[in-house]
């Protein structure tokens, strides 16, 4: 716990203003007790939320930045689930706390808060093919699944987090196994993972049957689904994304599209607005 | 007493809390048990797997609603948008009540994720009194509210913490969660008699228990919920039955969660008191 309070009182003074001590333990310790609950409670949380972030960073790199994110953003919510939700603002704010892997620690800390929203943020009615038979794609307008994020990314992101959870099954098998004990000192040490190269990728993070997925998308589909995200028309989103592709070639690239998003049940309507009284 | 207005005059029996490791076994074994308590805020999402999850438990078991982050005892007002979440979750899952924390946890709108314990005055008293009040209004549900475990006392307390209770629950007319375990615990902590405290709560008042494991360091006890429960905590549950009768009874195991039959069997040591009380009722 820090020794001073906010106005340079020594904290020990100012507990004991107000706790009482008792024969084991002064107001100091005990108030010491809620500190480090605290603190374990809300780390632990990003801990388990950020194991993509924690293998770039490494154990105490991560530690510090957790620490230091959560003093300028504490929680303001009833819930854990949301403590990681201004921590791509933390980094694009205080970057040198990833030194000297700034770029790639961002794209991190959004895909792994995607899988966040992924896993409970609410699901739309997925759009029905009644819902647009008769709107022609310059005025049709859909909207997104609300657990759906389009993440444009300068790393492969994805396949680090799942050599990362990989080695962490592993790891967790061997613990479980007698056979550990047996292998040599130096097998038994956590393999570090290479860090990614640099890529520009596509991905959708989304759920299917209640399971976290993430996807690649070549960058036409990626356009077009940030367009109808944004709440252009069908038409407006299409035409920009297909500039230059032969007319035969992009209607049927089109169409596959769609159907694998109506498929994944991406789309939605837009809701409807409420009429006016009077 | 057991069925009573503040347990909607219900009797569950012994019960469990549910929890993810579990998920899959509960799912399809289907084992039987009297009732699940839920952690609410743990479903209070917009979708996913953890409503899907609770659909199939609705469908085969009675469930309860456990909060932890009302916070009655914080200065803020409640909070709306937590409330309707919270009476959305209530809708769903038709808990017959539901129980919260005599503490405080939050403070401008920034959140502690912790149950800390109050200075027990009246002035804090009358304020908690009215934010329990105004959330049994606006859920529609009975509420009771839990005694917490804690490692630190006030200088500006004005009476004992079971003192304390008792004021806030007459104010509020509302139910008592009666954790044996944490008054165990704040017992060794603050050097009282848990048993002066058993004896001298609103015992009318009391529509659920709950019993827990807890870690002993050097010179403190801590509420870990990962261990057994303790013979000391057996022996105050035991008391508490004789001195409230039978009541809905849960098992909280939060932390080193062993397999379902470990926890269910831990759970279902609590019927032995349970007989041996009724078994000194008079017909």
């Amino acid at each position: 716990m820090q020794p001073r309070w906010l106005d340079g009182r020594l904290t020990s003074a100012v507990a004991s203003e107000f706790i009482k001590p008792n024969d084991r333990l002064s107001s100091f310790d005990r108030l010491e007790i809620y500190n480090r609950v605290y603190w374990f409670r809300v780390l632990d949380c990003l801990y388990d939320d950020y194991p993509g972030l924690r293998a770039i960073l490494g154990e105490r790199k991560f530690g510090r930045l957790a620490t230091a994110y959560l003093a300028k953003y504490p929680s303001t919510s009833f819930t854990l689930r949301n403590l990681g939700r201004h921590l791509e603002k933390f980094l694009r704010e205080e970057p040198h706390w990833v030194t000297p892997n700034e770029e790639l620690a961002l794209d991190m800390a959004r895909f792994e808060w995607a899988q966040v929203l992924a896993f409970d943020e609410a699901a739309a009615p997925p759009l029905r093919p009644d819902d647009v038979l008769d709107t022609p794609a310059a005025k049709l307008r859909l909207r997104l699944q609300p657990y759906l994020s389009l993440l444009e990314l300068n790393y492969a992101v994805d396949k680090f987090l799942l050599a990362v959870k990989k080695r962490e099954a592993d790891i967790l098998r061997d613990e479980a196994s007698n056979t550990f004990d047996s292998m040599p000192r130096a097998k038994k040490r956590k393999r570090r993972i290479r860090l990614p190269k640099r890529e520009r990728i596509y991905l959708a993070v989304h759920r299917h049957q209640n399971m976290l997925y993430y996807k690649r998308l070549e960058p036409a589909p990626f356009a077009i689904l940030c367009s109808l995200g944004k709440g252009r028309s069908v038409e407006q989103a299409c035409e920009s994304a297909l500039r230059g592709c032969k007319e035969k070639d992009c209607s049927r690239r089109l169409q596959e599209w769609f159907h694998d998003w109506s498929a994944l049940g991406w789309l939605c309507r837009m809701r409807q607005r409420g009429r006016a009284a009077g | 007493m057991p069925a009573n207005r503040f347990n909607n005059f219900t009797e569950l029996g012994i019960g469990i809390g549910l929890r993810v490791p579990h998920y899959r076994h509960i799912l399809e074994k289907k084992p039987v048990v009297d009732w699940f308590e839920i952690i609410s805020e743990n479903f209070m999402v917009d979708g996913g797997r953890p409503l899907e999850v609770l659909d199939q438990i609705l469908e085969q078991y009675r469930v309860v609603q456990h909060g932890v982050a009302m916070y009655f005892g914080s200065a803020d007002r409640l909070n709306r948008e937590h409330l309707k979440k919270l009476k959305r979750l209530v809708r769903r899952t038709n808990t017959p009540w539901l129980s919260d924390h005599l503490c405080w946890g939050s403070v401008d709108g920034r959140y502690t994720h912790d149950l800390l314990p109050m200075p027990y005055t009246f002035t804090a008293a009358k304020a908690t009194a009215a934010n329990i009040r105004a959330a049994r209004d606006f859920l529609e549900v009975p509420i009771c509210v839990e005694n917490v475990s804690s490692y630190a006392e006030f200088h500006a307390s004005e009476m004992t913490e079971w003192e304390f209770l008792s004021e806030v629950v007459e104010r509020a007319d509302c139910g008592i969660l009666l954790d044996v375990n944490n008054i165990y615990v704040s017992s060794q902590n603050h050097n009282f008699d848990p048993y002066e405290y058993l004896n001298n709560v609103p015992h009318h008042r009391v529509g659920q228990i709950h019993i827990a494991g807890h870690s002993k360091f050097e010179k403190y006890i801590l509420d870990t919920h990962d261990h057994p429960v303790r013979d000391p905590v057996w022996k105050m549950y035991a008391h508490a039955l004789e001195l409230v009768g039978k009541t809905a009874t849960l098992l909280e195991w939060d932390d080193r969660i062993p397999s379902f039959g470990e926890v269910h069997n831990e759970a279902l040591k609590a019927n032995q008191f349970v007989e041996k009380e009724l078994e000194t009722v008079p017909a």
